[in-house]
């Protein structure tokens, strides 16, 4: 396949913030994609990748602009036609596949609509003929072809249905080109793996070249050739999909490998130190460089040349034969677990049962969390796992059954607790951008448990605070800063800190790392993984990611519905899990190793 | 669906009826003599117990009330203090006037507001928008009295004179036989309604047009007009239902001052000139037919906004 | 989530930390409708206030030796009114009512009308539903209407107008508040404030209110707007202050029959109410605007 004519070309792609100072947003973009190719373009958020992918179709978002550049399809560069002509061919010689679905389907149009219009407006055949070539699609993306199915309105459909009407669409005109920006990001992995089946075979079918924009290696890994990996707006490496994850030429490449967790759970964790520069504030020199343990004086002087180290293989970095010398297989083991001690246990829970109205959530839960022990709570969303954290941490309005705490039976509401409870069971929230109040610095955020629990203020609350920061790798000056000013990392390092200054023995995580990039994420659980280890906290770790839980728990609880459908010990559960359910979550599960092993 | 209409039909009901109970109790159930503080302190004591009897102060105040709101129900207001005429006949003639100032001030500036905030939204931050962002800015701050006042200075007495200042009309003829009077009066209503309407048609607009499903309609390659007027607008239409429909509730507190401002004999006058002769059963009437104005508009934006959205309309089949 | 494009620009966030309301009002002052705003509003304000101090002839009394209606002169600069006093003083003195009555009826409103609309966002349920809906019925009145049918009953007394036009003011302060709320008292932070155990008003008004002040702020200025009309119009209509009372609105409604032989005693209330309320009113649109740059420049650099 990749003998024929590139389908897509981008040469020398620049596109600048459109307002006062020239700052690019990405620069020196040079792509090529083959016809029936999956070119996975990856990178963290701010790396410039969607707007990447926004500039395959000639567009850009307000306030950016494509300065300079080629982007050929079919050997015809788009960029230089006027508006009108580039309007006409967007959706018919190359289209777009959005992120989320449930937003970009508009409200307000019936399926059908939206269809037909997206034929109809590049003067697709008559209306029987659209009509057919509209069942057509929808039998290829699976969906059902009926009428009922074509009058509904985007919001009766299911996320997965949502993304699959999307991609209808954007295969309706039968493209040369194809753009699919995260399509998969929010779905569950269920979903996402059919989905992801879906794309693959519609564009070997119909000979498309697809740029499959995500952040996630794994997803890009099983699907894509080739990848391209970009930073702070560059392409930093660029190559066949196997051998940028067997030989990564590129630090930043190598480090966000180690950073993704493999369900095997062979090698430790291994966040990236610092955060990716947004535009306006990158380096002099290599942007990666203030982040690299590879990085020499050079590398602060000028950005790195283009340079081929294999057959289609490039990278963008001065280093990159020190780089490739260390060999990938040797990263550090998965350090040894705690020994699981068999004393009484911290958290258990009896026989719960809750509700959200009138809609039961929790049936007959049974779960046990042993001292200085870490359960992982794993389910894909809507399987009730955060409701389950959140009647343990006092916050769901109320449950049936009982849950004990040290032996102690727990009221509902963390109102009902007393103070010492309260203390000793803290929660750490999903996202760190809403569980900080944006108006209070991190030293007065941190100052109110300390308050509460400890009448502590002045000299000896600041050292304490300044003890926490210390536990979750932040400096002090944090203190007198605002949360919007802090990275989504360091916000999530405060959240934790928050929770530590009083002095818990129970920490319940809700999704704590979902909202964060891989590389950011690795460096939390690091985090987490010590705390347990050192200051002997019982975790509980709820997560929709099975790859997550090697690293960090003794034991996994698998929800599904509301119900707990497999629990036992990590290793156990996932080398030969016993529930239906818990397989297919296993065999969903994207795995870079998976895909790495298969494309050899 | 037809559930929920009637839903919002009681609710405006419920409301309506409790603005009756605040209305009464302001006007009639007051602490204090309402007799006495009518005809002053000089009244006599035969004056003040012939006035009590004329209101029903001498029964209970459920009495009262409940007398006064059957009334109401039967088409019966009660009098007037000033005349002893029929409430509702008092009333019929002015009604006339202020409906038809209302409704023409509608019918301009509602799609002239839509169609300057759909503009400016489309041409976002160009000179047209800035110029209207100022403009709807600094009229919408204004007073009617200043707005209309400043035009009769300009249009009726000391710049130009044009138009009259002053309605003069003759009982008995309707207002659309001197369509000249109404331009003052009808351009300070549209003055007070055409920036709201147009900032929130604005700001709904500029914002769908940011949505993801219009960047995905461009991306689809549909020309810009079905982008604008099939997938932008509809949506952009239901927070504007509502708006206009406070507007136009609003226009009831503005013809008051606006009627007074140009001597025009509409209802808004007449309570004015009620309130300082204390004739309650008009006041009572006049606020509760405002009241009323104002519950059937929202009644109306609900029922449109349901049927501009999908959401709203499969979910309550 | 997508790339960041900052709209708006934004002191930089990294460098230092800045106090949120800090950044509000200095974002806001760039803005040059702010400035001239306030400009506006403090030169009006400043005549209320000082002007009635220097008045060249008591405003109650007539000018001796001055017929109504008379011509700017240098006896009365700017002439005499319907009763042949000098209008010059009665306009510097006629201010202060406005803004006193308009200010406070703002005060009381907005006080009410945000502990009501906090409550009901935070409580949620029945108490919330109740509370709102009888806002609602509050609503159903225009402003004017509502303190006319008072006057109806007890007559022009200030401290009515100043309760009518406060109690009308809630239900829109209170409407505005639970808007802006209900999405506060739904994030993570609200929940870690309940979870360890801090009171209920404390956290209102340490969690909740501060995350609602620019939107408040703006409240205020769009409510302070508008009751200026209305006490102004009440005044107009004969429903406030009393004659002999020097008063802006008073002036229009007694010198309005003889606006073609002597305009200054109603063109200058005429412009000075002008003036205030496009004065607050471009002060509360800069710090809005500036709300809203913040707002954007903040998502898109997350």
């Amino acid at each position: 396949m990749s003998t024929q004519a590139p389908s897509l070309e981008v040469v020398d792609l620049r596109v600048e913030v459109d307002y006062g100072a020239r700052e690019d947003i990405v620069d020196e973009i040079t792509l090529h994609v083959a016809a029936g190719d999956v070119l996975g373009l990856v990178g963290e958020s701010g790396s410039g990748k969607t707007t990447v992918g926004l500039a395959v179709l000639g567009h850009t978002r307000r306030g950016a602009r494509i300065v300079r550049g080629e982007v050929r399809i079919e050997g015809r560069d788009i960029l230089p036609l006027p508006p009108l002509e580039r309007q006409r061919l967007r959706g018919r010689l190359v289209s777009y596949v959005p992120q989320d679905p449930a937003s970009a389907l508009n409200p307000a149009l019936r399926i059908n609509t939206q269809l037909e219009e997206t034929l109809a407006a590049h003067g697709f055949g008559t209306s029987t003929e659209r009509r057919a070539r509209i069942v057509e699609m929808l039998e290829e993306v699976l969906l059902p072809t009926d009428d009922i199915f074509l009058k509904r309105y985007p919001h009766q459909l299911s996320g997965g249905q949502q993304q699959r009407v999307a991609l209808a669409m954007a295969f309706a005109n039968r493209p040369r080109v194809i753009v699919l920006d995260e399509p998969t990001t929010g779905l569950d992995v269920t979903t996402q793996a059919h989905v992801l089946e879906t794309v693959r075979d519609l564009c070997s079918a119909h000979g498309v070249a697809a740029v499959y924009v995500s952040h996630d290696l794994s997803v890009v890994a099983t699907l894509a050739r080739q990848v391209a990996v970009m930073y702070g707006g560059r392409i930093v490496e660029l190559g066949p999909t196997h051998a940028l994850f067997t030989h990564a030429a590129h630090p930043y490449t190598r480090r966000l490998v180690e950073a993704i967790p493999e369900i095997s759970g062979k090698h430790a964790l291994i966040g990236i130190p610092g955060t990716a520069p947004r535009p306006g504030h990158r380096p002099v020199g290599c942007f990666f460089a203030p982040r690299c343990s590879f990085a020499q004086a050079e590398c602060h002087v000028s950005f790195p040349p283009v340079e081929n180290v294999a057959a289609g293989h490039d990278v963008r970095c001065f280093m990159h034969a020190t780089v490739l010398a260390e060999s990938i297989a040797a990263r550090p083991a998965a350090r040894p677990r705690a020994e699981l001690g068999i004393e009484d246990a911290l958290v258990a829970v009896r026989n719960v049962q809750a509700s959200h109205g009138a809609r039961q959530v929790l049936f007959d839960i049974d779960l046990v969390v042993r001292p200085s022990e870490c359960v992982a709570l794993v389910g894909e969303s809507g399987s009730g796992k955060t409701t389950l954290a959140r009647c343990i941490g006092g916050l769901h309005g109320g449950f049936e059954g009982e849950i004990f705490f040290r032996g102690q039976p727990l009221p509902c509401g963390s109102g009902a607790r007393d103070a010492d409870t309260r203390r000793n069971i803290q929660y750490v929230f999903q996202s760190p951008y809403n569980s900080l109040n944006p108006r209070k610095t991190i030293g007065q955020i941190i100052a109110q448990p300390l308050g509460v629990f400890f009448s502590a203020s002045g000299a000896d609350a600041r050292r304490r605070a300044v003890e926490a920061l210390e536990r979750v790798q932040l400096s002090p000056t944090v203190l007198e800063r605002y949360p919007q000013q802090l990275s989504g990392g360091e916000r999530q390092r405060a959240a934790i800190a928050r929770a530590l200054v009083a002095q818990p023995q129970l920490l319940v995580c809700d999704e704590v790392t979902s909202a964060l990039d891989v590389s950011v994420q690795a460096a939390i659980i690091d985090v987490l993984a010590e705390l347990q280890r050192e200051l002997h906290i019982g975790l509980l770790f709820v997560t929709h990611n099975l790859a997550l839980i090697r690293t960090i728990s003794q034991e996994v609880a698998v929800m599904s519905e509301g119900r707990i459908v497999e629990r036992g010990l990590v290793d156990d559960v996932l080398e030969s899990p016993q529930a239906d359910y818990t397989k297919k979550l296993l065999s969903d599960t994207p795995s870079l190793e998976a895909a790495i092993a298969a494309s050899s | 669906m037809t559930g929920f209409i009637i839903r919002r039909l009681l609710l405006g009901l419920v409301t309506l009826w409790i603005t009756s109970l605040i209305i009464f109790a302001a006007t009639q159930a007051l602490p204090g003599d309402a007799a006495r503080s009518i005809l002053g302190r000089s009244a006599t004591p035969e004056s003040l117990a012939a006035l009590r009897q004329q209101l029903g102060l001498d029964k209970s105040v459920f009495t009262q009330y409940w007398e006064w709101i059957s009334g109401v129900l039967t088409g019966d207001m009660g009098a007037s203090l000033v005349n002893s005429l029929p409430v509702t006949e008092v009333l019929s003639d002015r009604l006339v006037y202020s409906l038809f100032l209302m409704l023409l001030a509608a019918a301009i500036s509602v799609p002239l507001g839509i169609y300057l905030g759909a503009a400016s939204a489309r041409r976002r931050d160009s000179a047209f928008d800035q110029t209207t962002s100022v403009a709807t800015l600094g009229l919408a701050a204004l007073p009617e009295f200043v707005v209309g006042i400043t035009l009769v200075v300009v249009f009726a007495t000391n710049v130009f004179t044009w138009l009259p200042g002053v309605a003069v009309t003759e009982p008995g003829v309707g207002p659309w036989h001197y369509p000249k009077q109404l331009i003052l009066p009808v351009a300070v209503l549209v003055i007070a309604v055409v920036p709201y309407t147009a900032r929130i048609m604005r700001a709904s607009t500029v914002e769908i047009l940011e949505s993801d499903f219009v960047e995905m309609a461009r991306l689809k390659g549909l020309p810009e007009q079905r982008v604008l007027w099939r997938h932008a607008v509809p949506n952009a239409l239901a927070p504007t239902f509502q708006v206009t429909a406070l507007n136009l509730a609003y226009l009831a507190g503005g013809i008051v001052v606006v009627e007074a401002v140009f001597n025009y004999p509409g209802v808004g006058l007449l309570l004015v000139d009620s309130v300082r002769s204390r004739d309650m059963p008009v006041v009572q009437a006049i606020a509760l037919l405002i009241a009323a104005l104002y519950v059937v508009l929202n009644l109306l934006a609900d029922v449109a906004t349901i049927l501009v959205s999908p959401r709203l309309r499969t979910s309550l089949e | 989530m997508t790339d960041a494009v900052v709209v708006e620009s934004v002191p930089d966030l990294d460098e230092r930390p800045i106090r949120p309301s800090r950044l509000l009002f200095s974002t806001a002052w760039r803005q040059h409708r702010t400035k001239i705003g306030l400009g506006i509003t403090l030169l009006i304000v400043g005549i209320a206030v000082i002007g009635q101090l220097y008045t060249p002839y008591p405003p109650d009394q007539g000018v001796e030796n001055l017929f109504p209606f008379a011509q700017p002169s240098s006896d009365a600069w700017l002439g005499t009114d319907a009763l042949g006093r000098d209008v010059l003083s009665r306009f510097l003195a006629g201010g202060v009512s406005v803004l006193v009555l308009a200010g406070l009826s703002t005060a009381i409103g907005m006080v009410l009308g945000v502990a009501v609309g906090l409550t009901a966002a935070y409580s949620r349920g029945k108490l919330d539903d109740v509370l709102m809906r009888s806002m609602d019925v509050l609503l159903s009145l225009p402003q004017i209407v509502f303190a006319l049918v008072l006057a109806a009953t007890v007559g022009p007394e200030l401290w009515l107008l100043v309760l009518a036009v406060g109690l009308t003011t809630m239900p829109r302060a209170a409407r505005v508040t639970r808007g802006a709320s209900v999405e506060v008292v739904e994030k993570d932070f609200v929940r870690a404030a309940e979870a360890i155990g801090l009171p209920r008003r404390r956290i209102l008004f340490s969690e909740v209110l501060p995350n609602i002040t620019s939107p408040l702020i703006v409240e205020t200025s769009l409510r302070m707007t508008f009751n200026v009309a209305v006490v102004a119009g009440l005044s107009f209509l004969g429903f406030g202050l009393q004659p002999p009372a020097a008063d802006w609105g008073l002036m229009i409604n007694e010198n309005r029959n003889g606006l073609t032989i002597q305009p200054w005693p109603v063109l200058l209330p005429v412009l000075a109410i002008a003036l205030l309320t496009i004065g607050t009113s471009l002060v509360g649109d800069g710090i809005s605007r500036a709300a809203i740059g913040i707002e954007r420049g903040r998502s898109a650099s997350e």
